[in-house]
């Protein structure tokens, strides 16, 4: 029953380019966030393909973070829609690992890097049942991944930063998603632990993932990307690198404040103001 | 007599003698009150020992949670909150002609009202922009204060025998019967059965809430789940605790047990344990002793065994940090020294170093110095100390080697990409080197454009080495 009207659905969208957003990893249809009325993301239109690293890159409050975020429903939309490989994520969440960025974390809470890890593997074990052995494994095996293994046993406050991220990419690495979005994976990380999650990163591009990562360093951002989103409140430029990360879509991106926007946003928020100013 | 040596042998007399100066309970009917308790003759005693002992495991259990959730007076808002179910269900009761103090009824109004107050807090948190103490604060006071005013109301009404409901504020075992500790055992079971149901999920809730949400954890569900078996933990203690301390139960074993370990599973075991013991000795001791509040001796014995973990605690507790800190500062002393030796090796050529060169080089007192050198024989880094010169041995000269090196890349480091003068630099080396680990020394010889196999490199400053014979530099 379900089933028949989904495939119902799926072919009435297929004259309007659904099938083509069915085998997309993500699929961003006009969608529009706001904190507190104040709105930091206006009518995003954004395709992600497969198998791909892809950086989003953008200035200070450009609304970097609350993409992911509101692409994952952990913040509401205005409106808009958002489709992981053709369905919503409450749908296809099994598919879509997420690292949140290191600030978030209390770091002295009793967990040890393999327990951070199995986190991972939450979802496969289901409600109310302990964790069993093949998950503390394959946990492991993901901290094998990004160089932990020997660190499994120490509490997450006693690690450097580096492999703090280190372990919260294993615990990603432990779900097995098909998309990763990675909020600031190389923030203030040592030169080793960069090197080892860009490597990791193209490792798992050469495996078929897709891989979506909040980045600052403009430096690097040609090195490390297949597909680059230039992102400020709305997507200024979004493709592959060599003909998107260009001096003029940069200039677009970071140059000068976007007044009208900003000024629309503060009178969103405040109608108040609106008239003073 | 004898009866009192045996007493003595359980170790329970200094508790015993200042029980008695607090009662007026002639001392003979009330030393073999003492002695029923502590033999557990009593099948009630038994029972009510038993039913504190799972209370306080339950409470340690939830506690747990809520500690490292950060909610840790959420308890107190719901313990308060109990008051006004307590006071009405007690009016229903004796309106209708039954026993205004049968327990069930009275627990049943308590946990409806202290959910009611948890409910009152989330609205308030989520309709209104108040932050969660004041949404707590709020709850806490309106809700007690309504219950104390309709306890006034009890106390003028002719059905009496409101005198027992004083028993939930301050908590009282005394009065417990075998029915009501098995009720309370039970209500403690299905908390602590919930708990490990969810223990993987209340877990993954306190850590990182936003990765819960995006693994599709109702989180907001979760939150009020844990919110719920806080109020069934908090009615549970009532009877014996009291509202006003219950808290206490909920916070102390956690905290005490976070100093014993970095692991969630063994800290809600620790916290279980203190919790049910300190249930069962408060629970006793106010047995013995009806005038006692039950609630106060609980919370007092687990304040001590909070304080012993404070200090003791092999994970965080002062002593383990204060020995680390110490040797931290041994470790950086002699270091320091091998730093000495071998800058004074570098300008002067010369493998031994005057006892008091050494002691104007870094601002030490000379009794200071004799430590540091007695320690570095020890790990066999000088030679024997003969009184006035100082001299590395081989295995010193290698650790020595090391040590300065490090010095030197973190100098390095400073100087190229911290833009520190140059004449600042060796102060500030100073203070970190010393705890460098080898990811940190690769980093910096990468940075250095060092290979890790190259000799020691030199001082990126002029070395401030006294010269013999002439005025030492500072």
């Amino acid at each position: 029953m379900n089933f028949a009207r989904r495939l119902h659905a799926g072919s009435a969208e297929a004259t309007v380019g659904g099938s083509h957003q069915a085998s997309l990893p993500l699929a961003i249809d006009d969608m529009t966030v706001a904190y507190d009325r104040k709105p930091v993301l206006w009518d995003v239109d954004l395709d992600l393909p497969a198998g791909q690293v892809i950086g989003i890159v953008g200035p200070n409050g450009a609304g970097k973070s609350t993409l992911m975020k509101a692409a994952l429903d952990l913040i509401p939309k205005l409106s808009g829609r958002v489709l992981f490989y053709g369905q919503p994520y409450a749908k296809q969440r099994h598919l879509v690992g997420y690292v949140p960025q290191r600030e978030t974390i209390d770091w002295d809470f009793p967990v040890s890097a393999l327990d951070v890890a199995v986190m991972g593997c939450y979802g496969r074990i289901g409600w109310f049942r302990p964790v069993r052995r093949q998950d503390r494994e394959q946990a492991m095996s993901a901290l094998s991944r990004v160089g932990m293994a020997d660190f499994a046993k120490r509490q997450i406050s006693q690690l450097s930063g580096g492999q703090q991220q280190r372990v919260f990419l294993a615990r990603a690495l432990a779900q097995d998603a098909q998309i990763y979005f990675m909020d600031e994976p190389l923030a203030g990380v040592d030169a080793a632990t960069e090197k080892m999650i860009v490597a990791l990163l193209h490792e798992l591009r050469s495996a078929g993932r897709t891989v979506v990562v909040v980045h600052h360093d403009l430096q690097t951002v040609a090195e490390y990307f297949d597909q680059v989103v230039l992102l400020n409140m709305r997507v200024v430029a979004a493709g592959p690198t060599g003909a998107t990360f260009t001096p003029e879509n940069l200039e677009k991106t970071y140059g000068g404040r976007l007044t009208l926007l900003d000024q629309a946003a503060q009178a969103v928020a405040n109608p108040d103001i609106q008239s003073s100013s | 007599m004898n009866h009192r040596l045996a007493q003595l042998r359980i170790g329970a007399l200094s508790a015993i003698t200042l029980l008695s100066s607090v009662t007026d309970v002639s001392a003979d009917t009330w030393q073999s009150d003492v002695w029923r308790v502590l033999r557990l003759q009593d099948y009630n005693t038994r029972v009510v020992l038993l039913g504190t002992l799972i209370l306080g495991i339950a409470c340690g259990v939830v506690g747990t949670f809520t500690l490292l959730r950060r909610r840790a007076l959420i308890g107190d808002a719901a313990s308060h909150a109990t008051l006004p179910g307590l006071a009405i269900a007690f009016m229903i009761m004796a309106a209708r002609g039954g026993d205004g103090k049968f327990l069930p009824g009275l627990l049943l109004g308590a946990t409806i009202a202290g959910l009611l107050g948890m409910g009152t807090i989330l609205l308030i948190r989520h309709t209104t922009r108040l932050k969660e103490d004041a949404a707590l604060g709020i709850v806490l006071s309106v809700y007690f204060g309504f219950g104390m005013a309709l306890l006034g109301v009890i106390q003028k009404m002719r059905t009496g025998h409101a005198a027992g409901l004083e028993a939930f504020i301050y908590g009282k075992t005394a009065s417990m019967l075998a029915a009501d500790a098995w009720l309370i055992a039970g209500m403690a079971v299905i908390v602590m059965v919930a708990c490990a149901l969810l223990f993987k999920e209340l877990a993954l809730l306190c850590f990182d809430q936003e990765y819960a949400a995006a693994r599709g954890y109702p989180v907001r569900l979760l939150d009020i789940a844990l919110m719920m078996l806080i109020t069934l933990a908090v009615v549970t203690g009532l009877q014996a605790v009291g509202l006003i301390l219950v808290i206490a139960l909920l916070i102390i074993p956690p905290a005490a047990a976070r100093f014993w370990t970095n692991h969630l599973g063994y800290m809600c075991l620790i916290a279980a344990l203190i919790g049910g013991i300190s249930g069962v000795i408060g629970a006793g001791i106010s047995a013995m002793a009806a005038r006692l509040p039950a609630g106060a001796i609980i919370v007092v014995v687990a304040g001590v065994f909070f304080f012993i973990s404070m200090i003791i605690g092999p994970a965080r507790g002062m002593l383990y940090r204060g020995l680390h800190a110490y040797s931290l500062r041994r470790k950086t002393g002699e270091q320091h020294l091998l730093r000495v030796l071998h800058e004074w090796q570098e300008v002067t050529h010369d493998t031994a170093m005057p006892f008091d060169e050494a002691v104007k080089a870094r601002s030490w007192s000379s009794a200071y110095l004799r430590q540091l050198i007695r320690a570095a024989d020890r790990r066999g880094w000088v030679r024997p100390f003969t009184g006035t010169w100082i001299e590395l041995t081989e295995a010193g000269h290698r650790e020595a080697k090391r040590v300065v090196r490090n010095h030197r890349l973190w100098e390095t480091y400073l100087i190229h990409y911290a833009q520190i003068a140059p004449h600042h630099v060796d102060h500030n080396a100073d203070r970190i080197e010393h705890v460098l680990g080898a990811e940190m020394v690769e980093e910096l010889e990468r940075l250095a454009g060092e290979s890790a196999d190259r000799k020691p490199m030199s001082s990126p400053h002029p070395l401030l080495m006294p010269q013999p014979g002439g005025q030492g530099n500072t």
